[in-house]
C-alpha cells in the first residue's frame, strides 16, 4: 500500500518589539537570570497586564501578510496550568477571538505551486526558563523570558513532505523578517515550529490519527523528524497496530521521536475571557493604516531586481530570499555599486565565506560601505578582480577597511608605464628564447611572457595593459 | 479635644487646616483608640503606628490652604492592597509576610492626597467571606456588639472606622464587601463604577468584579475620598477614561424631582420586617426633600447570586494559582516533588472558604462544564446589565436593602455558606453590572444593631448615589452615632 503523510504546523514567533507584551520590560535577547522583569512580568500578586500596542501592530501586520482575515474585536484569553516557568499559573493567549484567520500561503516546491491554508494567527506570552542544577539538586527559575511577545501560527493540515513544510517556513521567514515584526533566530528560539503528522492510504480523504512533535530546533530537525514520525506510524498501521494520539519530544542526538504525553493525560486549560484585559477593538481605518504600510515582499521585489537592475532571475531570487540580504543589496547599490557587482560579489565571494564561518547574512560585521569600496576600488582599476577577492576574505571577518587594507599592504595596481616598460624589459631579458620562439611564429609563448612581467610587478598590474606592452615590444 | 475621635474625615482635615489639632495629636487620637479597642476588635493584621507619627510630622510642614480636604487625616487599608514594603496579606496564611516592592495606585493616590496610613486590615481570606471570620488572623468584631461579626469582606475597615479606630479606610468590593460591613457597622461605603478606580495592586479576588472604595463616616467624606481616587491609571487596562474629581464640590443635597426607584423584588421574602421598614423610612426622608418614588418589578433578582458565584468563583480560581509557594509567601515543608510541593502548600495555605470557592470555580470553567456554567452566567450577566438599564429608564437611582437582616452572630453564618451566599442578593447585582452602590446607616435594629440602605446608580452615577445619601444625612443623623458615644445623641 502506499502512504500519504498529512502535515499541519504551528509556528511560534517571537515579535521583534523592543518591550514585552504586557509591561515595560525589555525583550533582550540573554541577560543575567531576572534582570529583565518587573512585578508584572513576574505575576505578583496586585499587577496588571497593559497591552503594548506594537504588538497588536506586529500581529495584525503579520496576518495581513499571511492573507488573512483580521478579527476587528478580537480578545485575550487564559490558559491556565502549573508549572513554576509560569509565574501567574496561566498564560495569557487568544483562543475564542484570535486576531487574525482564514489566511493563505503560497509555496513553491520544485516547478509546482500550492496554497497553505492559514487556520489562525494568534497573540500570546512567553513563559520563563527552568534550569536545573545537579549539583546542588535545586532547580531555578529565570522569568526574563515571560512577556516576551509571540504570535502563533497555525496552518491547515494542508502539507503532504517535508519538502513542503521547509518551503513553507522559509517562505514565512522571509515575509516576517520582510515585515521587520520579527528577526526569526531559529537557534535563540524566535522561530519554533511544532509539527502535526498522521499518515494515510494514498487516495483517502479521511485523516489518520496525529501525532504532535516537539523540539524542533532546525529546518534539519523539522525534515528528519518528519521523515521518521512518517516511517513510525507506517510501520504501526501495516502492522496492523494504531497510531496513539499523543505529543512526543524529537531528540536530535537519538535522531527518534519519544512519547511526551498521550491525549487521556493532555491538561485541561481551562480557557476563559482574560478580564483584566478589555477587548480589542481594531478600526478599519487602523488596518488601512497598516496595510499602506506592508513593504514590498519576496516576489514583488525579484521581479522588480530582474527588470530594474537587469539582474539574472536565480540572482534576484537568491538576494530576496533573506530580507538580510536584500538589505545589504539595495544599501552597496545606494552607495554607488553597480547592481550586477555588487550581486555577484555578494553571491559569490559572501556566501562563501558565510558557509564557511557558518553564518547568517544578519550576523555578519561585514558593512556595505565597505563592499561598495571594494567595488569601487576595482572600477577605477586600483586593484584587479583578483586582488580585490583576496582583499575580500581578508576584511570580511571583522569588516576590517577596504581601501586602509589595501594601502597598508601595497596592493595598488602598478599603472605607471615606466614601470611597467622596466618589467617588460627585464622579462624579455631574461627569457631571450621565449622571445625569439613568438618571433619564429609560436604565439602560444605570449601567455607565458605576459605572466612573466606580472610576476615581476606581484600581480599588482592591470592584466590588459601587461598584455598589450608585451604585444607592443614583440612586434616592434 | 476629647472627641477627636467621633469628628468626620472632613471636620478633622478642616481643622487640621485651621491649626485647631496638629496631624500629629489626630495620629496619636487614633493609635490610643487602636490601641485601647483593638483586643476586643481586631481590626487591623499590620500596625504602623511608629511610621504614621513620622509621616504625621513630616506631613505638618506642608498643610496648606489649597491642600486636599483629607490632608493629615490618619486613615487604614484593607489587607488586599499593595503596601510597598509593608505586609500585605490577603488575610492568608499563604502569603506568609509577603510585603510587596511595589504600591497600589490608590494608596499612592490617598498618600499623594495626605494620607496618614496607620496600617493594614483585617477581611476575610482573599475577600472571599461576608463576614471577616474566614480570615487567618481571626476574625473582627462587631463594634456595636462584639459577640456579632462586622459584616465582610471589608470587615476590618468597617469595624475601624466604626470602633472610631480611623476616621476612613479603603475596603475593596466584588459582591458587597464594602457595603454590607458598612451596613453592619453602621458607617457609609460606596462602590464605585467599574473601572473607576485602578485595581493596580489590588491583589484580585474576581478581576472583572472588584473595585476599591471608601468606607467613612458620612458621604461626604466617601465623596472625598472618591475625589482622590478616582481617574484612568495607565498601569490598569480596564480603567476608564473619564473626567474624575468634583464630587465633593458637586454634594449639594438637593433630590428636588429625583425619581429613586423602589424595585418590589428587592423587599420580598426574606427581607426581615425592621429592615423593611428601615428602608421605607429612608425612602420618605428622600420623599419628605422633593424625590420622588417609583416602584416596580425587577425580576432578574433569582438569577444574581448563582451568577456571581459563578463568575467570581471562576475567574478566582485562576487569580488564586499563582499563589503556589515557588516564588513568594508561604511554602509548606516536607513536599516530595512539584506536585507534592503545590498541592500541601496549597492545601494548608489556604482556608476552607477559599479552597471551596477555588474548586467551584475550576469546576464550572473545565471542559465540558465550560458551556453549562461559565457561559450561561456570562449570558445571565448580559440580562442583568439590560434589567439595570431598563430600571434606569424608570428611574434615576434605585433605593433597596443591603443586606435582608442586620449583623449575624460570630460563629453563626461559617456552617452553612450557601445560606450566606444568598444574604448577598442585594449587592452582588450592583458588580454585576458594574454601577456604583452606595450603603448609608438608615437605623437600628430592636437589638441595637445598624441598618443599611443601599442606594445604586446608573454607570458613573457616583455624583447622584452621593447625593442623595448626603441629602438624606443632612436631615438624619444614623450616620452620627457612635458606638461609644450612644448618650450623646
Amino acid at each position: 500500500m502506499t502512504w500519504e503523510t498529512v502535515i499541519g504546523l504551528e509556528t511560534h514567533v517571537e515579535l521583534a518589539t523592543k518591550t514585552k507584551i504586557f509591561c515595560s520590560c525589555t525583550t533582550a535577547f540573554g541577560g543575567a537570570p531576572n534582570t529583565h522583569c518587573c512585578p508584572v512580568c513576574m505575576g505578583m500578586p496586585g499587577t496588571l497586564p497593559v497591552v503594548n500596542k506594537k504588538v497588536v501592530e506586529f500581529a495584525c501586520k503579520a496576518g495581513l501578510a499571511l492573507n488573512c482575515e483580521i478579527t476587528r474585536y478580537n480578545k485575550f484569553d487564559r490558559k491556565n496550568y502549573f508549572y513554576p516557568d509560569l509565574p501567574k499559573a496561566y498564560q495569557i493567549s487568544q483562543l475564542y477571538l484570535p486576531i487574525a484567520r482564514n489566511g493563505r500561503v503560497t509555496i513553491q516546491t520544485g516547478e509546482r505551486e500550492r496554497d497553505i491554508r492559514i487556520h489562525e494567527l494568534h497573540m500570546e506570552e512567553d513563559a520563563g526558563k527552568l534550569v536545573h542544577d545537579p549539583w546542588v539538586d535545586q532547580t531555578k527559575a529565570d522569568y526574563n523570558r515571560c512577556g516576551v511577545p509571540l504570535i502563533e501560527i497555525v496552518t491547515e493540515p494542508d502539507f503532504r513532505t517535508a519538502e513542503q513544510v521547509i518551503a513553507y517556513l522559509e517562505k514565512l521567514k522571509s515575509t516576517l523578517e520582510y515585515l521587520g515584526v520579527s528577526d526569526c533566530k531559529m537557534q535563540e528560539g524566535s522561530l519554533r515550529c511544532d509539527v502535526n503528522l498522521s499518515v494515510r492510504p494514498a487516495g483517502s480523504t479521511e485523516f489518520g490519527t496525529r501525532t504532535e512533535m516537539k523540539n524542533l530546533n532546525s529546518f534539519k530537525a523539522i525534515s528528519r523528524a518528519i521523515a521518521y514520525e512518517a516511517r513510525r506510524q507506517i510501520e504501526l498501521l501495516e502492522e496492523g497496530k494504531r497510531v496513539i494520539q499523543e505529543t512526543r519530544r524529537w531528540d536530535d542526538n537519538k535522531d527518534a521521536t519519544f512519547s511526551m504525553r498521550s491525549k487521556e493525560n493532555a491538561q485541561d486549560y481551562r480557557y476563559f475571557p482574560e478580564p483584566d484585559i478589555p477587548p480589542l477593538e481594531l478600526s478599519e481605518e487602523y488596518l488601512d493604516g497598516l496595510r499602506k504600510e506592508q513593504p514590498e515582499m519576496a516576489e514583488e521585489r525579484k521581479e522588480r531586481y530582474q527588470k530594474e537592475y537587469s539582474l539574472p532571475e536565480y540572482d534576484a531570487g537568491q538576494i530576496t530570499a533573506q530580507k538580510a540580504l536584500v538589505d545589504f543589496f539595495e544599501a552597496t547599490v545606494a552607495l554607488g555599486a553597480p547592481a550586477k557587482e555588487a550581486a555577484n560579489w555578494m553571491l559569490g565571494e559572501m556566501m562563501r565565506r558565510l558557509k564557511e564561518e557558518e553564518l547568517e547574512p544578519k550576523d555578519m560585521k561585514l558593512t556595505p560601505e565597505n563592499l561598495a569600496a571594494l567595488i569601487s576600488m576595482v572600477e577605477q582599476g586600483t586593484i584587479n578582480r583578483n586582488t580585490a577577492a583576496k582583499v575580500f576574505r581578508a576584511i570580511f571577518p571583522d569588516n576590517a577597511d577596504a581601501q586602509a587594507y589595501v594601502k597598508e599592504h601595497g596592493l595598488e595596481q602598478v599603472s605607471d608605464p615606466v614601470l611597467v616598460e622596466h618589467a617588460v624589459e627585464e622579462a624579455f631579458a631574461e627569457n631571450a628564447d621565449a622571445v625569439a620562439d613568438f618571433k619564429a611564429g609560436n604565439e602560444k609563448v605570449l601567455g607565458f611572457l605576459v605572466g612573466q612581467v606580472m610576476r615581476r610587478l606581484k600581480g599588482k598590474a592591470d592584466p590588459k595593459t601587461v598584455n598589450e606592452a608585451v604585444r607592443d615590444r614583440l612586434t616592434h | 479635644m476629647e472627641k477627636l475621635t467621633e469628628l468626620t474625615a472632613l471636620e478633622l482635615g478642616a481643622a487640621i487646616k485651621k491649626g485647631e489639632v496638629s496631624i500629629e495629636e489626630a495620629t496619636r487620637a487614633a493609635l490610643e483608640a487602636v490601641e485601647q479597642r483593638e483586643g476586643e476588635l481586631n481590626c487591623f493584621i499590620t500596625r504602623t503606628g511608629e511610621q504614621a507619627l513620622e509621616r504625621a510630622r513630616a506631613l505638618q510642614a506642608g498643610v496648606k490652604e489649597t491642600s486636599s480636604p483629607l490632608y493629615g487625616v490618619p486613615m487604614a487599608i484593607k489587607d488586599n492592597i499593595c503596601t510597598k514594603g509593608v505586609k500585605t496579606s490577603c488575610a492568608s496564611k499563604i502569603l506568609g509576610d509577603f510585603k510587596p516592592p511595589y504600591e497600589a495606585t490608590a494608596a499612592e493616590r490617598m498618600e499623594r492626597a495626605g494620607c496618614v496610613s496607620l496600617g493594614k486590615l483585617n477581611m476575610d481570606e482573599f475577600a472571599m467571606g461576608s463576614t471577616t471570620e474566614t480570615s487567618f488572623y481571626g476574625p473582627t468584631h462587631n463594634p456595636w456588639d462584639t459577640g456579632r461579626v462586622p459584616g465582610g469582606s471589608s470587615g476590618g475597615a468597617a469595624a475601624a472606622v466604626a470602633g472610631r479606630e480611623c476616621w476612613y479606610a479603603l475596603g475593596s468590593d466584588t459582591g458587597g464587601s464594602i457595603r454590607q460591613p458598612a451596613s453592619y457597622c453602621g458607617v457609609t461605603g460606596i462602590k464605585p463604577t467599574y473601572g473607576t478606580v485602578s485595581r493596580y495592586g489590588l491583589i484580585a479576588y474576581a478581576s472583572s468584579l472588584d473595585q476599591i472604595g471608601p468606607l467613612a463616616r458620612s458621604a461626604a467624606d466617601c465623596a472625598a475620598v472618591l475625589d482622590a481616587l478616582m481617574g484612568k491609571d495607565p498601569r490598569d487596562g480596564t480603567s476608564l477614561d473619564v473626567p474624575a474629581g468634583g464630587l465633593l464640590a458637586s454634594l449639594t443635597g438637593d433630590v428636588r424631582g429625583m425619581k429613586i426607584g423602589l424595585p418590589a423584588d428587592c423587599f420580598g421574602e426574606g427581607l426581615d420586617p425592621e429592615v423593611r421598614r428601615a428602608m421605607l423610612e429612608a425612602a420618605d426622608v428622600l420623599k419628605s426633600r422633593g424625590a420622588q418614588l417609583v416602584e416596580f418589578d425587577f425580576p432578574v433578582m433569582e438569577y444574581m447570586v448563582p451568577t456571581y458565584y459563578i463568575i467570581a468563583a471562576a475567574e478566582a480560581s485562576s487569580n488564586l494559582s499563582r499563589f503556589d509557594g515557588v516564588k513568594y509567601g508561604w511554602r509548606a515543608e516536607g513536599y516530595e516533588d512539584l506536585t507534592d510541593l503545590y498541592c500541601k502548600t496549597r492545601t494548608q495555605g489556604f482556608g476552607a472558604e477559599v479552597k471551596r470557592r477555588i474548586l467551584l470555580g475550576t469546576f464550572v470553567l473545565s471542559s465540558g462544564y465550560y458551556d453549562a456554567y461559565y457561559k450561561k452566567a456570562l449570558q445571565a450577566k448580559g440580562l442583568i446589565k439590560a434589567a439595570f438599564d431598563d430600571a434606569f429608564g424608570r428611574c434615576d437611582l434605585m433605593l433597596t436593602p443591603v443586606a435582608p437582616t442586620t449583623a449575624p452572630k460570630l460563629g453563626e453564618s461559617l456552617s452553612d455558606p450557601l445560606q450566606m451566599y444568598l444574604s448577598d442578593i442585594d449587592t452582588v447585582s450592583v458588580n454585576l453590572a458594574g454601577l456604583p452602590g452606595l450603603s448609608m446607616p438608615c437605623g437600628f435594629d430592636k437589638g441595637g444593631m445598624p441598618i443599611g440602605a443601599q442606594l445604586i446608580g446608573p454607570a458613573l452615577g457616583e455624583a447622584a448615589v452621593l447625593n442623595a445619601a448626603h441629602a438624606f444625612q443632612m436631615d438624619t443623623d444614623w450616620h452620627k452615632r457612635s458606638p461609644y458615644e450612644k448618650e450623646v445623641f
